[in-house]
């Protein structure tokens, strides 16, 4: 390994460091309030690229280039990943500060059958590669995947509901995803401090009853031992000795790196969050800068080149995927920012040098940057996050005065807007069902209104012209039950065999022994259903049914209030709503492994294939029309500007939502202020009105409508254009045409 | 984690607070075209823009041809707008915004208008009239003393040119300007830039040394010419004269807001 920047290794990692509990027990919360820095000035002292690292950027810009063209650029499809499968890969060894690659070349996707062998062999033949038969034989006859035994035990209604689209998304044939190894560990203690911990946990058990309970924790801690010793070894393949705390600030960041790397070589989740590691890499950073190893330029050069590497993690994925969410997405989620329980704010050098790698290898939808928004931050950082979203529509906003009370000050963000104290808590993800479509199975008494299938049974559909409001409530309460038990035993399925089958060794060896699980279910189509039902309510809303008595479309006479205008008539219903179905959610009679359910009102882009899936509904929206996205208000709809659709979405309790509530806002530079200075502090007031009236979370895109017009007819021109959308960016150029439709139309506020 | 307190001023019904002020006050009939709740550029931070219905203007380029009539507007009264705006209050005082009425021409209605700008007041509200000036002398001393800023809409500065413009005479606004000055009001000034039509140096020159001489006038807004309402004119029924009109080009723009800076005024 050819190093750019040399700083000394001290023989004690942690000299100078404060504070005592956390050297003897795994505390990286505590070793971050015993040694962070708060910090309070403004941009000024943040250093540009260095030509080492634009020449990187420029390489890989190049393949990254090529990758656009193909779909995918290259596949290792001659083996299964795994933490070691794969030799040591570089984009160009002689120039990278930080290393590790997920297979032994750039942008060469790994193939990871324990998730399921369909999703490999879909992948590669969607995008003209073929699977080793090797890789098949086993996976086919000695080897089973998470996707067969899901598939061994779902009951009819599941499958029906899967495949109606009533229930979308679950994570079946894949990763689930969504948990965060706490990679700080591997940096802090070292790997030999990690195993010895859980050498001693697992002897804790020694004299247990050996139940299930107990057999299976060991059997966990067994591999998770195991998956540490494989890290160890990979790492070695990079020339670095992880056994030992990483001693100064380059190592830090490569520790850290490599324990997040493990992760994503052995998991093609769904979502692979990195956690909450800038402020506890700022330490680091702060100590060699004290002791005169680093300059600035060269601290931030160390962070874009991680942020370099966590850009290119690639997971090989179906058409099918795609439809769901959009442009490649991993969810590589940094949460930034926040403050501290003790009232100090956990912003730090190093949270504005994360944001800072925008400017320096231009606007990425990878890493997912979410800033743990308070209004307490310090104004310095408020207004440079503004300035980064006005510029590069790139991060995202979560509100931590909404969070801290419930998962503390040291949570990272799963995915797109799941908060969980970062080593203490897992998610089992759930993706969302449909409450529009459930609104119309109340209508047609459990028959989907596209195929004319039963879905849900035992139901009887309403047969008068005109809706009545309480003859459409009483039949769709109980829908929302049957909806609520066929989720949740599809959830208990899937989680279930995927720790049988695709357990996450190496992401829950940087977790505690002992955890919150949480079952993370979601909704979609709330503002439709909200609509709808305020429409019925509000106006006179026909049913139009066709030969076969279904109903098929809807016709409305008179206006009624919509999602979106700070309506309580409206927006009530929504609040009822999601406070309903979580309720149902939560009187399901199990949840496996005692998890906790929560809700999000999430759909990142499968807004538009929940709306492809679902037929007219009686607030207008036409059959196959996009749903908006998250808890949007629906697009055109909410007519009072930001400010008050924001206090709509604002009302969804995030006690019914512990799993997040995701409102998406777009607008114009003008709508922002006349000048760049009137824009920032314009837009920073509008997160604090949004925190204070606990909103939950908001992404931020600024920029014209014909700019988007022009990348869709130019995309060449457009590379690293990156909107946000609902819980996550994208490149723009890389969503399917209907994606960018959906994005151009939804609502603009050109005022805010 | 069951109640959550929410914080600013009645974003949610637990917290919507009535002052007790206005309940007394009768409520004036008027009528709104609509309200924006987020505007960023209609006065000093992020202003709830109340758009009153009505105008005796029949500006060639305006953009809201659909604010022109009051009776295309909806009902209200000033307690109803003044209630929805209390919602607001706490935020748009965090955002060091306030409350502006615009149109329209919010001067046809200046009892109504009047009304609501106490009411905001009375909520501790920063307050902001734009207008055209035409109708200044509706605007009593009452009324603006409730008034925290003026956007006065100056759209040409020679008379003929403003008459063929507007449809209506020059003096009035700068009557009213005038008497801005002497009670010591501040103006943001705002001229839309229309190639060919309001954009000669001269005139803009004339302009400028008007508003100079005013030395209330805090900040001029130079506005480039836009056709986004163009389709609202088709839906009026009445022909669109500058269809092949194309928006000043920003070097256009410049040169226009430099005449202003030269003599020492504030332009965005």
């Amino acid at each position: 390994m050819t190093i750019a920047i040399e700083t000394p290794v001290r023989a004690d990692a942690w000299s100078g460091f404060q504070g005592e509990a956390w050297r003897k027990e795994v505390d990286v919360r505590g070793f971050v309030q015993a040694n962070y820095t708060p910090f309070h000035g403004d941009a000024s002292f943040l250093a540009g690229p260095t030509a080492r690292t634009t020449a990187l950027w420029a390489k890989l810009a190049e393949l990254l280039k090529q990758e656009r063209a193909k779909g995918v650029l290259d596949v290792a499809a001659d083996r299964a990943s795994s933490i070691t499968a794969h030799d040591a890969g570089y984009i160009d060894e002689a120039a990278e500060l930080i290393v590790g690659l997920q297979t032994d070349a750039p942008l060469k996707r790994a193939i990871m059958p324990n998730g399921g062998l369909r999703m490999v062999e879909a992948g590669l033949e969607a995008y003209g590669f073929a699977l080793d038969p090797v890789v098949r034989e086993v996976w086919t006859k000695y080897r089973k995947s998470h996707n067969q035994g899901v598939f061994d035990v779902y009951p009819p209604e599941v499958l029906a509901a899967r495949k109606s689209g009533v229930v979308t998304g679950l994570p079946d044939a894949y990763g689930r995803g969504r948990i965060i190894g706490d990679y700080r560990r591997v940096a802090l203690y070292g790997v030999d401090f990690l195993k010895a911990e859980r050498q001693r946990r697992f002897h804790e058990l020694d004299d247990a009853v050996f139940d299930d309970a107990t057999m299976r924790a060991r059997e966990e801690l067994s591999e998770q031992f195991r998956a540490l010793g494989e890290l160890v070894e990979m790492g070695a393949k990079y020339g670095c000795d992880l056994t030992r705390p990483a001693a100064n600030a380059r190592e830090a960041i490569q520790w850290t790196y490599l324990g997040y790397l493990a992760a994503v070589k052995e998991q093609n989740g769904a979502a692979m969050s990195l956690g909450r590691v800038s402020t506890f890499l700022d330490i680091y950073l702060a100590r060699d800068i004290e002791a005169g190893f680093l300059s600035e330029a060269e601290a931030q050069e160390l962070i874009d080149d991680l942020v370099v590497k966590l850009r290119i993690v690639r997971f090989l994925r179906t058409p099918d995927y795609d439809q769901l969410f959009s442009g490649d997405p991993t969810w590589v989620t940094e949460a930034i920012g926040g403050m501290g329980e003790d009232g100090r704010t956990l912003v730090s050098k190093t949270s504005f040098r994360f944001l800072q790698t925008l400017f320096n290898l231009g606007p990425a939808p990878e890493p997912n940057l979410t800033v743990l928004w308070s209004t307490e931050l310090p104004e310095g950082f408020k207004d440079f996050c503004a300035r980064v979203s006005i510029e590069t529509s790139s991060i995202q906003y979560e509100n931590d005065d909404l969070m801290r009370p419930s998962w503390g000050d040291d949570y990272g963000i799963a995915c797109c807007v799941s908060a969980m104290r970062i080593g203490k808590q897992m998610q089992f993800f759930g993706a969302r069902a449909n409450l529009a479509k459930a609104l119309l199975y109340a209508i047609n008494g459990g028959r989907d209104e596209k195929t004319g299938k039963v879905v849900a049974g035992g139901f009887e559909p309403i047969t008068s012209d005109v809706l009545t409001f309480d003859e459409v409530m009483a039949k769709f309460d109980p829908m929302m039950d049957w909806l609520a038990k066929t989720y949740v035993t599809a959830l208990n399925c899937i989680h279930y065999m995927h720790d049988k089958y695709a357990y996450e060794r190496i992401e829950m060896a940087l977790h505690d022994r002992d955890i919150l699980r949480t079952m993370a279910c979601g909704i979609a189509g709330l503002s439709v259903a909200a609509d709808s039902l305020s429409a019925i309510k509000h106006a006179e809303v026909h049913v139009i049914r066709n030969e076969a008595g279904l109903a098929v479309d809807y016709r409305i006479d008179g206006e009624y209030p919509a999602y979106g205008n700070n309506d309580d008539r409206a927006d009530d219903i929504a609040t009822w709503l999601a406070e309903t179905f979580m309720k149902k959610i939560a009187a399901q009679p199990h949840f496996y492994r005692n998890a906790t359910p929560t809700q999000s009102v999430l759909t990142i882009t499968s807004n538009v294939v929940y709306g492809k899936k679902t037929g007219a509904t009686p607030d207008g929206r036409r059959a196959g029309e996009p749903f908006a996205p998250g808890a949007n208000p629906m697009n055109g709809r909410d007519v009072k500007g930001f400010v008050a659709a924001g206090a709509s979405v604002a009302k969804i309790p995030y006690a019914c939502a512990l799993d997040g509530i995701s409102w998406t806002a777009s607008a114009t530079p003008d709508a922002l202020g006349r000048s760049a200075i009137e824009r920032e502090k314009n837009l920073a007031a509008c997160l604090d009105a949004f925190a204070m009236a606990d909103g939950h979370h908001v992404n931020v895109n600024v920029f014209d409508r014909a700019t988007l017009v022009d990348a869709m007819e130019h995309p060449e021109l457009y590379p690293q254009l990156t909107v946000r959308v609902s819980g996550y960016a994208v490149n723009f150029v890389k969503l399917t045409r209907e994606q960018q439709m959906d994005v151009i139309s939804r609502t603009f506020h050109t005022t805010m | 984690m069951a109640e959550t307190d929410r914080a600013p001023g009645g974003w949610s019904a637990a917290t919507r607070k009535a002052t007790g002020l206005r309940a007394v006050r009768p409520a004036i009939r008027g009528w709104i075209h609509s309200v924006e709740t987020g505007a960023a550029a209609d006065g000093p931070g992020i202003r709830y823009v109340v758009f009153l219905a009505g105008c005796l203007m029949r500006c060639r380029y305006c953009h809201n041809p659909d604010t022109w009539h009051m009776h295309h507007g909806r009902p209200t009264t000033s307690r109803e707008v003044l209630d929805e705006i209390g919602r607001y209050a706490k935020f748009l005082i965090h955002a060091k915004g306030g409350v502006t009425l615009s149109g329209g021409e919010p001067l046809v209605q200046p009892d109504f208008t009047h009304a609501i700008l106490r009411g905001a007041k009375e909520m501790g509200l920063h307050t902001a009239l734009d207008t055209a000036g035409f109708l200044g002398v509706h605007a009593d001393d009452a009324l603006l003393a409730d008034v925290d800023l003026v956007l006065l809409d100056i759209k040409a500065f020679d008379e003929a040119r403003y008459r063929d413009l507007t449809g209506v005479a020059l003096e009035p606004t700068l009557l009213f300007a005038r008497r801005l000055a002497a009670m010591g009001k501040p103006i943001w000034l705002r001229h839309v830039l229309v190639p060919g039509l309001t954009d000669d140096p001269t005139e803009i020159a004339a302009l400028a040394d008007f508003v100079a001489g005013l030395g209330v006038v805090e900040r001029v807004d130079v506005l480039p010419f836009h056709k986004l309402g163009e389709f609202k004119w088709a839906a009026e029924g009445v022909p669109y004269t500058l269809a092949d009109t194309p928006p000043p080009t920003p070097d256009e723009t410049e040169r226009a807001r430099l005449i202003f800076r030269a003599r020492g005024l504030f332009t965005v």
